[in-house]
């Protein structure tokens, strides 16, 4: 992967995956939304080994600016080997329940962002007959629950949007990679109380590195989340909406 | 699963909140909690150094970023969570090696400077804090500075050691040492007692950049002091691999498990299982690191919890003093299996409440079973506070005031380098109420 361009590279996640392909001396165009974080990570993968890195300060939910965006990072490294969206919220779930314009901040910044960009970028990768578009989604988006279903609805949707999108660039080489991590460990879910089933960053990363290399469509990291909702999503429908998940 | 408690789980007690440093570029106004302060990493101190009862905690671990490195010169700059294991990945394969590391990887730099740490090249390299250059620190008033051996001096010692009470290290800087590959060539002896022990230890100083002893301190009579001497270079040529094998404790084994007769037979084992004399080219991972292929290693001692007791002895009467501590242990019915004996050098270390100094120093730990447990350390602080010694403060949970102000008189110098914001149990228990932290 020589050509990196990661959307939401100030993520926990975004960062350690970054660091696996800088040691291997990658060049990257980084996107986040604020500009002095973007420096210290770039300064960090260059560190590493990076042999280029361009970053652009961006509101990645100002869907009008995505076409322009993608210019400017083919622009700055001619084409991309692998594209990593990494970008994401997670909502309060009662207070999407309490007001509707949560749920629906939620459902732009998780799903509707991320389709404007996979629909600019899945033209570009289809021109060029190659690539690999890897996507962190979440194992929250494998079944609807009471606890999460706005987070859930919003990971999901883009599930299903993936799949979609990986029969449609098959035919013409290029790896749609849907990631599916469980609990992790990141700023994101500082609020919430850590149990064994927390997975820290670094963890992730190499699950996701080595699904990106190996070329697999679906990864869960760690692996035994597959497992897990497999479990959640065999439990018959009249069962599940008793329970309390 | 509980969070935030020291590497030896004893004391039990939470901080009221905990707060992720996450990016340099947006620091928290300290000013504004309630509670006092304390930066923290990984928790590997023993102790209550890195507890914070009912006030908060700063956790470095997302400042992981590496900001520049000087391939010429071996210097590396980062952020204050960088772990050493992150680090050994990144500098080893480009010919460098940290200057002076502990018996784990799983440590942050500004840990290792808070703590001023020491390793198995004491004898040769001094202190963490002598390799490093300068660091930046967050004071709760909103004024970052800048810390080196030429700026902001008082505080640069100050910090070395000062166990995150002087302010918030957000990056460091310091030297590495060069080396051929990733390997050591290391050498096993076993000694028959600690006569044998000192002539080693000795003998080995001068031409091994590394040494130390695993002691059996359960066997009494003449077999007393046994144990396994390690010394080593870093290898020229030679290959080894590191295993990634590696196994994490799946819960708090019972308290059971480890009494007095089973420690006595896995001390036998270990010392009759080793050949007498063995040389051999190893990775540095089992070298330095043996128990981090055990993650959660603590959790063998029960719930309750363990106490790591490491002293220091001064040079003259150390090998009277260090017969008659490790005969109290063996006496004690209290029981440590992981005894480890070196030899300090004189290198100073710029901290200015850095713990090592020329001497011998033993590191025991010891299953907390409450009070006897307690009244054997106590024992044992008075006699190394006899003998002009000290106890270090990163690996302690228990020490009397007294004690510990014995051990630093230069501790009311010390006091005046902390910032107003910041505390730590251990700080309020060994100053008690002769200095009131803000809380």
């Amino acid at each position: 992967m020589k050509n990196i361009l990661i959307l939401g590279a100030t993520s926990a996640i975004a960062q350690e995956t970054a660091k696996l392909f800088a040691a291997e001396g990658a060049n990257f165009f980084l996107v986040a939304r604020h500009p002095d974080r973007l420096a210290a990570v770039a300064q960090d993968l260059k560190v590493r080994g990076a042999a280029k890195v361009e970053t652009q300060a961006i509101d990645l939910n100002r869907l009008e600016q995505h076409a322009t965006l993608l210019q400017s990072a083919t622009k700055a490294l001619g084409s991309f080997d692998l594209v990593l969206m990494a970008h994401g919220t997670l909502p309060d779930q009662h207070a999407c329940e309490q007001d509707v314009a949560k749920t629906m901040e939620a459902i732009q910044t998780n799903t509707l962002g991320p389709i404007s960009l996979l629909t600019h970028i899945a033209n570009l990768f289809e021109s060029q007959q190659h690539g690999c578009l890897a996507v962190i989604s979440s194992v929250a988006g494998d079944r609807g629950r009471q606890s999460n279903y706005v987070y859930g609805m919003a990971k999901g949707g883009l599930s299903i949007f993936l799949q979609g999108l990986r029969n449609r660039l098959h035919r013409s080489g290029i790896q749609v990679l849907t990631i599916k991590p469980g609990f992790v460990d990141t700023p994101m879910t500082q609020h919430l109380p850590k149990n064994a089933l927390f997975a820290s960053p670094q963890q992730v990363a190499q699950g996701i590195y080595r699904a990106i290399v190996k070329g697999k469509d679906i990864v869960y990291v760690p692996s035994y989340w597959r497992w897990i909702t497999w479990v959640v999503k065999s439990i018959p429908e009249g069962i599940f909406k008793r329970l309390s998940l | 699963m509980k969070k935030n408690l020291s590497w030896g789980r004893y004391p039990q007690v939470q901080p009221r909140a905990t707060l992720p440093i996450l990016w340099q570029s947006d620091l928290p106004h300290l000013t504004g909690y309630p509670t006092s302060v304390l930066p923290r990493g990984f928790g590997r101190s023993y102790g209550d150094s890195c507890l914070n009862e009912d006030g908060m905690l700063l956790d470095t671990t997302p400042l992981m970023r590496l900001i520049h490195f000087d391939a010429q010169q071996g210097i590396i700059r980062c952020e204050a969570g960088v772990s050493f294991a992150d680090l050994l990945q990144f500098i080893v394969p480009r010919g460098w090696f940290l200057p002076v590391t502990p018996g784990t990887k799983f440590i942050s730099v500004a840990g290792a400077i808070a703590n001023d740490i020491h390793g198995k090249n004491h004898h040769k390299a001094g202190t963490f804090g002598a390799h490093v250059i300068q660091f930046e620190l967050l004071r709760s008033n909103g004024e970052q500075l800048i810390c080196s051996a030429t700026q902001n001096t008082e505080l640069y010692r100050a910090t070395i050691g000062g166990l995150g009470l002087t302010g918030l290290i957000l990056w460091a800087e310091f030297k590495l040492k060069p080396i051929h590959n990733a390997c050591i060539a290391m050498e096993r002896i076993r000694f028959a007692n600690l006569e044998e022990f000192f002539a080693l230890a000795n003998q080995s100083d001068r031409d091994y950049e590394y040494t130390v002893a695993w002691v059996d301190c359960l066997s009494a009579g003449p077999q007393q002091g046994r144990g396994i001497f390690f010394r080593g270079n870093h290898a020229h040529e030679g290959f080894s691999k590191s295993s990634n094998h590696s196994f994490r404790v799946p819960c708090d084994l019972p308290d059971f498990l480890l009494n007095r007769f089973t420690m006595k037979i896995m001390n036998g084992l270990i010392y009759s299982s080793a050949p007498p004399d063995e040389q051999k080219i190893v990775h540095y991972d089992p070298f330095f690191y043996p128990l981090d292929a055990i993650h959660d290693w603590n959790r063998c001692y029960g719930k309750r919890g363990f106490l790591q007791y490491q002293c220091v002895i001064p040079y003259g009467q150390h090998e009277e003093t260090t017969q008659k501590i490790l005969s109290r242990v063996a006496r004690s019915g209290t029981a440590s299996f992981l005894s480890v004996l070196k030899l300090f050098g004189d290198q100073p270390s710029p901290g200015l409440l850095s713990f090592p100094k020329p001497g011998v120093t033993l590191a025991m730990d010891f299953a907390f079973r409450g009070t006897k447990t307690l009244q054997l350390l106590e024992d044992l602080d008075s006699m190394v506070c006899e003998m002009g010694g000290l106890v270090y403060p990163a690996k302690d949970a228990r020490m009397s005031a007294e004690h510990f102000q014995n051990f630093f008189p230069q501790w009311r110098e010390f006091a005046r380098f902390i910032d107003p914001k910041f505390s730590s149990s251990f700080w309020r228990r060994v100053t008690q109420d002769s200095t009131r932290s803000s809380s």
